[in-house]
């Protein structure tokens, strides 16, 4: 080892060692990664009454909603793994998502008009799902009035294991499925951000 | 366990690479150089084996795109000399004077530099990559720094510049 290999001593240390902006390549990155169909996943996220949530999309449409709680990084990992490790960060393919999202926190929109990639979810859980979309905003349903929609009256606690992994909540209003006893019951975001979601609605 | 999200890797490995390719290609080319190489880093990296060393891929996919950038520049009309506008100087004097003396090096030595200084690889990578062995990649190494330090001494730039 001589003086010389060391990078402290070399002279690019002074020059290349300035700050490097790579927003306007990123861009270019994700231009052209659209156009050659290799944009698999983006994400972006949005900050709201509820904390900041991760937003997540395919070509088929919104994949994932993630609060803060499940920890993004490691809901982006997941998505990585179990969708496709082509995930970048978005430029402007979420900012409909979020505008809505903006617009349902506001109380000016009570409906999300958005394509679902249902794929992280399967067979019971993807039926209750899409049940879940029939309990109108500023409503609720009892986790046994929902087993009995998605045709299985007596599936109480799945339907409870589906709203817990629901992959899209928020969008896909799990948080309208509350207890029979009048309580409101678990919520992937948490107990407070259940009660705020209910609230904003107007339900309770 | 699976790979990481490829904005892992573009944050990671993004401004290295544009050092690389800077080096490698001069301010002109180098963002061209960067943006295929993730282009082409983002389209193999689902196939990519999981236990790979993603800095030397990417050194690798970066290394090839620039000798093609080099190649159909010399196919074309001299471009104007125009400013980097990714990297931001401290000085843009200094940028331009490192890239004057790193072009007047030989293709290897200038390789060498940016694979091994810029990149961090170790010299038997670099080795892997140009060929030749690591004795050798780190001669060319030692003989790049040593001439681009000497070409960029105060005395030697005040000769220049006269």
């Amino acid at each position: 080892m001589t003086g010389q290999d060391n990078p402290e001593s070399d002279p690019f240390a002074t020059v290349l060692g300035a700050e490097v902006d790579l927003s306007r390549l990123r861009l270019r990155l994700l231009a052209e990664a659209e156009r050659d169909g290799l944009l698999d996943v983006v994400y972006r996220t949005v900050d709201a009454p509820v904390g900041r949530l991760l937003l997540a999309a395919t070509r088929r449409g919104l994949v994932r909603v993630a609060y803060e709680v499940e920890g993004h990084d490691t809901v982006l990992a997941t998505l990585a793994e179990r969708i496709s490790p082509r995930l970048l960060k978005a430029g402007s393919q979420l900012d409909a998502v979020a505008g809505q999202l903006d617009d349902y926190f506001s109380r000016v929109r009570s409906r999300f008009d958005v394509d679902l990639d249902l794929r992280l979810a399967s067979r019971f859980r993807l039926t209750v799902l899409e049940h879940l979309r029939e309990i109108p905003y500023g409503g609720t349903a009892s986790y046994a009035a929902v087993a009995a929609l998605a045709g299985s009256p007596r599936a109480v606690r799945a339907v409870g294991t589906a709203c817990a992994t629901n992959p899209l909540p928020v969008v896909v209003p799990c948080h309208r499925v509350v207890r029979s006893d009048g309580g409101i019951g678990r919520y992937v975001g948490g107990d407070d951000a259940k009660r705020t979601l209910l609230r904003l609605e107007g339900a309770i | 366990m699976g790979r990481e999200p490829f904005e892992v890797v573009v944050e990671r490995y993004g401004p290295m690479v544009l050092r690389v390719c800077w080096a490698v290609v001069g301010p002109t080319l180098a963002d061209d150089a960067w943006s295929e190489t993730f282009l082409a880093a983002l389209r193999a990296y689902p196939e990519l084996a999981p236990d790979s060393n993603v800095e030397a891929w990417l050194v690798t996919i970066a290394r090839n795109k620039a000798i093609d950038q080099l190649r159909a520049q010399s196919r074309r009309p001299a471009p104007t000399e125009r400013l980097p506008e990714t990297i931001r100087w401290e000085e843009h004097d200094a940028g331009l004077d490192l890239w004057d003396a790193l072009r007047r090096l030989p293709q290897k030595q200038r390789e060498t530099v940016a694979y091994h200084f810029l990149a961090g690889l170790p010299y038997t990578e670099v080795a892997r990559l140009l060929g030749g062995n690591p004795a050798s990649a780190r001669r060319a190494g030692a003989d790049g720094i040593a001439s681009l330090r000497s070409m960029l001494a105060p005395s030697a730039q005040e000769e220049r510049s006269r």
